[in-house]
């Protein structure tokens, strides 16, 4: 009897208990995230002569000059132009071939659709690093080298698959009545695809264009490769600068900054499907 | 879900068939050629047979850069997994403060890799990062361009930062799958803390678990920005994974042949894995179907 009551009091105290180790486990976890994040901001709002000579957790002297640098100089804007150019066409190549293979994978059976399937995946797992090379020297054989068509069909390499696995995931969820209703109404495949299915999973495809975005703009091996001056990403531009110049810690953190803008505005709306993004649809 | 037999269907695929064929298949068909031949410029090849394959398993650099990948691959699978699904047991279940989390959360993984090199480079200068200051002033010398272990522990440090919170997601994500009955269930039963975690959580999770181990060990198999960019691959060799090794031998030293001897039987490793993902995968659907 004793055991019991000691037994009955734990389990009512745990709630209790529990809220506070979960709230301190996390925010241990959070600050450990955000605290590397923090510091780049930091040095991007401080002149590098306050970065070299002195160690303050804030900038004293708060100075919005190494963003005005890289806004106003066009070696530097560049870069987000390119990126953003080649990350644009991708991302439509991507979902717009996507669409009706990820259609065709969740509704029908053909001869080696398992094949296709897993051959896909096996270039969303392919390294980068093997195809930079033979990249390199297709590009620069068909006169492509350089411009932002080649790096978007490159990224088309992970992203294609990424995104038919995506769609393909959302798309099972659709019940196949659906498509049999809209077929005796008399509507024709492309009709009812684009009236009916892409509304209906809409979400999916803001999802799949999503990872598209943010694959492509992360990647810098394959861009790097496949570009010198005209086409030069925002992540190649970093890097070269570090090495020519020196030291510009300020601009280089401001650049830094810049790049994680555009995946910061939309984390909101993907809060929930980041898992099942980055698990290619599954979960 | 029944699927209707329709060879037509093969229609919808071709387009990205023809697309990945593009940018998949010509590419290896290069690779494949380049590891069977062998040139001295003017782009006149010979036959060179299995010659760079021989060489490559009887080189030091390729096993030392493999031994190096399977160490630091090993390393952050047995940091990330169990931290993951820690922080993912603690994550509050709905409401602001989830969203709160599930953002901030996602942070990390959506910062292009080589700012993500950018940032841990400047986070552990000893003279302007507060990681390198802080433990420069606690007295612990920390050098990671120098110094072996610091270059190490900082380039895990880093893939545990960037990387850990796909492991919680996806443990997360397995967690709100599990329905109230189960844990009531258990309170019924008066189960421990632990057993409800192996008896009921683990076993809801392992598929998504499965999912996140497979993810991770093949992400970090091929990473390459982000050590290249704080490192370099150094000191010496230190940190020089398969890709920085391989990208060294192709596009630095134009070892052509070598290089693609390489790059084929990295492939290989990656097709043995991508299999079995994608028997995890299949298993899955079928589960839930």
């Amino acid at each position: 009897m004793a055991d019991m009551t000691v037994n009955q009091s734990a389990v009512r105290s745990k709630p209790a208990v529990n809220v506070n180790t979960r709230a301190i486990v996390m925010g241990l976890y959070l600050v450990f995230l955000i605290l590397p994040i923090y510091w780049l901001v930091n040095m991007s709002l401080k002149t590098n002569t306050e970065i070299l000579s002195s160690f303050s957790l804030w900038p004293r002297d708060l100075t919005f000059q190494n963003y005005a640098t890289i806004l106003t100089d066009p070696s530097w804007y560049m870069g987000y132009v390119n990126s953003l150019i080649y990350v644009v066409m991708n991302t439509l190549i991507s979902i717009v071939v996507a669409l009706p293979a990820a259609y065709a994978f969740s509704r029908y059976s053909f001869m080696g659709d398992k094949h296709l399937f897993f051959w896909l995946l096996t270039n969303r797992m392919a390294p980068p690093a093997v195809f930079a090379l033979p990249f390199f020297q297709l590009y620069s054989s068909v006169g492509l080298f350089d411009t932002h068509i080649a790096v978007a069909l490159a990224h088309c390499l992970f992203n294609v698959p990424l995104a038919v696995w995506i769609l393909e995931g959302f798309m099972r969820g659709v019940p196949k009545e659906i498509d049999e209703t809209a077929y005796i109404d008399g509507y024709s495949f492309g009709r009812f695809f684009i009236k009916i299915f892409i509304p209906l999973i809409a979400s999916g495809v803001g999802v799949a264009a999503f990872f598209c975005f943010m694959f492509s703009w992360v990647e810098l091996l394959l861009s790097r490769t496949l570009t010198s001056v005209v086409a030069k990403p925002i992540a190649a531009t970093m890097t070269r600068t570090v090495s020519a110049s020196g030291m510009d810690w300020g601009v280089l953190a401001a650049a830094g900054v810049l790049t994680i803008v555009p995946g910061a505005l939309v984390i909101y709306f993907v809060r929930n499907y980041i898992a099942k993004g980055f698990a290619l649809g599954r979960v | 879900m029944e699927k209707t037999v329709n060879q037509k269907a093969w229609f919808l695929v071709l387009p990205v068939l023809l697309l990945v064929a593009f940018s998949a298949v010509i590419p290896l068909m290069t690779v494949v050629n380049y590891a069977f031949q062998d040139t001295f410029g003017n782009n006149v090849f010979f036959w060179a047979g299995l010659t760079w394959f021989e060489e490559l398993i009887e080189s030091d650099r390729m096993w030392a850069a493999l031994g190096r990948q399977a160490i630091f691959s090993a390393i952050i699978l047995a940091i990330e997994v169990p931290l993951g699904i820690f922080v993912a047991l603690n994550m509050p279940k709905k409401g602001f403060w989830a969203s709160f989390c599930l953002v901030l959360m996602s942070l990390p993984l959506l910062i292009p890799w080589n700012v993500v090199g950018t940032i841990w480079q400047i986070f552990g200068r000893v003279d302007i990062g507060l990681l390198g200051y802080t433990l420069d002033k606690l007295g612990i010398s920390y050098n990671y361009t120098q110094d072996f272990y610091a270059a190490w522990i900082t380039v895990i440090v880093m893939d545990v930062w960037h990387w850990t919170s796909l492991v919680a997601l996806l443990a997360y994500a397995g967690l709100q799958s599990i329905p109230d009955a189960y844990y009531q269930a258990a309170k019924i039963d008066q189960a421990s803390r632990w057993n409800v975690f192996r008896y009921i959580e683990l076993p809801k999770m392992a598929g998504v678990l499965m999912i996140a181990i497979l993810l991770r060990f093949m992400d970090s198999f091929m990473i390459y920005t982000e050590p290249f960019v704080v490192t370099g691959g150094g000191p010496g060799n230190a940190t020089t994974f398969l890709s920085i090794d391989l990208v060294k031998m192709a596009l630095g030293q134009f070892d052509l042949g070598p290089a693609a001897a390489f790059s084929l039987m990295y492939f290989l490793v990656i097709l043995l894995i991508s299999w079995v993902f994608y028997t995890v995968m299949t298993n899955l659907d079928k589960r839930e179907g």
